[in-house]
């Protein structure tokens, strides 16, 4: 799975940890999800769409 | 996200460190406690039944407390950290069942001249554990 967690982060200056601060998980999760090692479950992806006051669509999508 | 914002809401570490250090101390208690039961017997009141008794239920006891601390460890964990944990226990588990089963056959078909021990799967199984948790974090990083 794709996402754009790592351009929205950056287009509000965020820190990985800042990141993981406020979605209650690790930096090391926030790293893994940003490079696509890891995919998030889908209460962690809805609540990092409402962080980001998006669609999870608009953050994740499928890569097929 | 102002820095303020940051620290208030770094609950996640804060948790982390807190079930860490209480699974620590539960961990070493649990340990002193099982040599007292071992080893106390023998050198400190000469195989009295009541205070042999008393040892084994006091161990009995703090190691329910360490397994209760170890849920709440495991728990308090985010979703990733905890896939990390539970692939290395079933591994540690498969490992520990083959090796054994396999172990404990060598004696009965005269491959080892020695009684097969229980510390050594002990070991056997800590190793894998340590392992599993080192290579699931290098996985996902």
């Amino acid at each position: 799975m794709k996402n754009r967690l790592k351009v929205l982060r950056a287009e509000r200056d965020w820190t990985q940890a800042q990141l993981a601060s406020a979605l209650d998980v690790s930096r090391q999760t926030i790293n893994a999800i940003e490079k696509g090692k890891f995919d998030p479950s889908l209460p962690l992806a809805f609540k990092t769409a409402r962080l980001f006051e998006m669609a999870i669509e608009d953050i994740f999508q499928d890569e097929d | 996200m102002t820095k303020t914002e940051h620290e208030k809401t770094n609950q996640y570490n804060t948790r982390n460190c807190q079930n860490t250090r209480n699974l620590k101390n539960w961990t070493l208690s649990w340990v002193i406690s099982m040599a007292i039961a071992a080893f106390a017997p023998k050198f400190l009141w000469d195989y009295n039944t009541i205070f042999t008794a008393i040892a084994v239920v006091i161990n009995l006891g703090i190691g329910f407390g360490m397994l209760m601390s170890n849920r709440r460890y495991l728990r308090g964990l985010d979703e990733m950290q905890q896939k990390i944990m539970f692939d290395a226990m079933g591994l540690t588990l498969g490992v520990g069942l083959v090796v054994g089963l396999s172990y404990e056959l060598l004696e009965d078909i005269k491959l080892i001249t020695f009684q097969p021990e229980i510390a050594h799967l002990v070991v056997i199984m800590c190793l894998t554990y340590l392992g599993g948790i080192v290579a699931g974090n290098r996985k996902f990083q």
